[in-house]
């Protein structure tokens, strides 16, 4: 086994573990932290496939900011009920049967995997030579104008909506 | 590599996408100095009309156009959506003027978010990318559970607007599970591409292919409210201002089978087969849910709820078929579906008024007597949602089951036919309420000229179509053509 299999092992287990954590904890704030332990763990697995970029995005955008909000939120909240109440609904067992059959279906799927695609222009080579940053930023803007402006788009209605909720009554 | 080569016959393509676009801009900056919203609604239904216009203009002349890297097209399929979701905005906008002062809920914004969702639809049924049919879904949808709960001092509306959010989000984690899975296996989002690199390399069987392809199946399942994944569906439309049910009955449910039918025709069309199996129980379980469940509820909005679920199990037979021509008898029944609609949601929207919900079934009651008008064209409705002769409802699901008789599938057609007869019991017992009972109370009706139009129109529709259908069907087969 190589370091680079054991540095694997640890994140892929870190991140199915917190995840769990995520989910079960009680406390909401606790959940959080979890998360928060999450993202770095996924940050750390998209070093593994050289997505630098992604990666620093992952700790900026979302440990960094979404969570902040989230935490925002939940002291927002008067919790303490919650705390009270029973964690799952009553239907868990089904949700658990359902998740694990499409764990099984995507463990036999993986197996049968004998072909794959031809890759891309963008090899690891590429981006070495070019800069991911370089790379991300021309496809974006080429490639990729349409999604991105769509993207805008999305963006802008969310912003409306937050507005248009928090608005006070019409009187 | 090009660079921004941005010139007018590349933006040519997307022009009414970007008139819809920057009319819902206008009227966000229009809000702030005209009080009046009729001017704002106006001005929203002249945009759209342009829009319409423009699209009409270039309907079934040349042969499909794609720009951005063959992201975006412009074809007679996507263009004939893109009339369906025209008139979903205008109608919608007619009927919600009155309406929504009644809700206390009048925002400008509410014209703008109307055209933004209208926006996302026109970007999915011209969406020839995965990755963009999956951003014109979350632009249509985000700005459609905002209308849900637009209604913000309203628990009910409050609570639809999270039901739809919540199951609207996993819908579409089901989407990009199937993406991501194609992607996987083909190395493209590109649904031309996907179905050129399967024939080529003869990945038919794959069980990855049908992995995707079943989650596929799930996202849209969820987005046309077809059973089983309708749950959201009646408390949704229930709790939504009734002017957006009537919007998102249609607009959504036309994109989603615009998307399906892009995705399983083009991409998924090695698996056809397969996807044809899939979709079966699908139709005839939200026919089965939508026509007998429908009969036992009291509210009219749930009561159309359920009703348009069976409508999704009538139009997905359509796709079933797996044809060209079925297909345009699915796009075919859309566009009819969106008249006879919008029309019953109207007359539900005018027995609101202030301190009256007018929402129950008993509210009907004699409506006949007060009102013959408005009673005459909710039968109309009625009958045309139900499927009788001489209106378009019976055209389109003439044409629908027909399809999926010449393609086989005759138990298919039987099974629908007994439930079309079966959904005439809740749609007549409307028209039995308003006739043959006597009116308990007084009924005033909440008229304005907007909404008087609107009416008139889809009525005008319903029963021209019903009785000449072959302008509509000629029409419809443009779209297959260019």
């Amino acid at each position: 086994m190589t370091t680079l299999q054991i540095f694997f092992i640890y994140f892929a287990v870190m991140t199915t573990l917190s995840s769990i954590l995520v989910i079960t904890r009680k406390n909401a704030v606790h959940s959080v932290i979890w998360m928060l332990v999450l993202f770095v763990h996924i940050a750390a697995i998209y070093l593994f496939l050289n997505a630098e970029l992604l990666a620093a995005i992952q700790i900026i955008v979302y440990a960094g900011a979404i969570l902040v909000l989230y935490l925002f939120v939940i002291m927002l909240l008067n919790l303490r009920e919650e705390d009270t109440k029973k964690k799952f609904l009553s239907q868990w067992p089904l949700g658990l049967i359902t998740g694990v059959v499409f764990i099984m279906f995507f463990i036999l799927i993986l197996g049968k995997i004998t072909v794959f695609p031809t890759p891309g222009k963008y090899s690891v080579e590429f981006i070495k030579s070019e800069g991911i940053m370089m790379t991300i930023g021309k496809v974006l803007y080429t490639e990729y104008l349409l999604p991105f402006e769509v993207v805008s788009l999305i963006l802008l209605v969310a912003i409306i909506g937050a507005v248009v909720l928090a608005k006070k009554k019409i009187s | 590599m090009s660079f921004l080569n941005l010139n007018f016959m590349y933006i040519k393509p997307i022009a009414p996408e970007l008139i819809i676009t920057c009319i819902a801009l206008i009227l966000m900056l229009l809000d702030l100095i005209v009080r009046r919203k009729e001017v704002i609604a106006l001005v929203g239904i002249i945009g759209t009309t342009l829009a319409l216009y423009l699209t009409f203009k270039v309907y079934g002349l040349a042969g499909p156009q794609t720009v951005f890297n063959g992201m975006f097209v412009l074809d007679g399929y996507s263009s004939f959506f893109k009339f369906i979701f025209y008139i979903n905005a205008i109608l919608t906008i007619c009927i919600s003027l009155k309406y929504m002062e009644i809700e206390k809920a009048a925002y400008g914004e509410y014209y703008a978010l109307l055209l933004f969702a209208t926006a996302g639809m026109m970007i999915i049924a011209s969406a020839l990318d995965l990755i963009v049919l999956y951003l014109g879904i979350e632009l249509m949808s985000l700005s459609t559970y905002i209308l849900v709960g637009i209604i913000r001092h309203d628990t009910k509306s409050n609570e639809a607007a999270i039901k739809y959010f919540l199951l609207g989000g996993f819908s579409s984690a089901f989407l990009l599970y199937g993406a991501s899975l194609i992607y996987g296996l083909t190395g493209t989002t590109n649904i031309g591409a996907i179905a050129a690199f399967i024939s080529e390399k003869g990945f038919a069987g794959n069980q990855m292919l049908l992995l995707s392809m079943a989650l596929f199946t799930v996202a849209f399942g969820f987005k046309i409210a077809a059973a089983p994944f309708h749950m959201w569906a009646p408390d949704a439309y229930e709790g939504a201002p009734t002017s957006i049910t009537a919007f998102m009955s249609v607009g959504p449910k036309a994109a989603g089978f615009a998307a399906l039918g892009r995705v399983f025709m083009v991409a998924f069309s090695s698996i056809k087969v397969e996807w044809s199996t899939v979709l079966i129980p699908l139709a005839v379980l939200s026919m089965c849910i939508g026509n007998i469940v429908a009969i036992s509820q009291t509210n009219i909005k749930r009561m159309l709820a359920y009703s348009s679920i069976a409508h999704a199990g009538y139009a997905l037979l359509g796709v079933i078929a797996g044809t060209n021509s079925g297909l345009s008898s699915m796009m075919n029944y859309m566009f009819i579906y969106a008249f006879m609609n919008i029309g019953a949601f109207a007359v539900v929207i005018m027995l609101r008024r202030e301190g009256f919900k007018g929402e129950d079934l008993s509210d009907y009651e004699g409506l006949a007597k007060n009102h013959p008008l408005a009673a005459a064209l909710m039968l109309v409705f009625m009958f045309s949602l139900t499927g009788i002769p001489p209106t378009a409802g019976f055209i389109a699901k003439f044409y629908v089951f027909m399809e999926v008789i010449k393609t086989g599938h005759v138990l298919l057609a039987v099974i629908a036919v007994l439930f079309s007869v079966a959904s005439a019991f809740f749609y007549l017992r409307v028209v039995m309420y308003m006739y043959m009972k006597e009116p308990r109370g007084e009924v005033i009706l909440t008229t304005s000229a907007p909404i008087c139009i609107a009416l008139a129109v889809t009525a005008l529709i319903v029963i021209v179509f019903g009785i000449f259908p072959s302008s509509l069907l000629d029409f419809v087969s443009l779209a297959i053509s260019g």
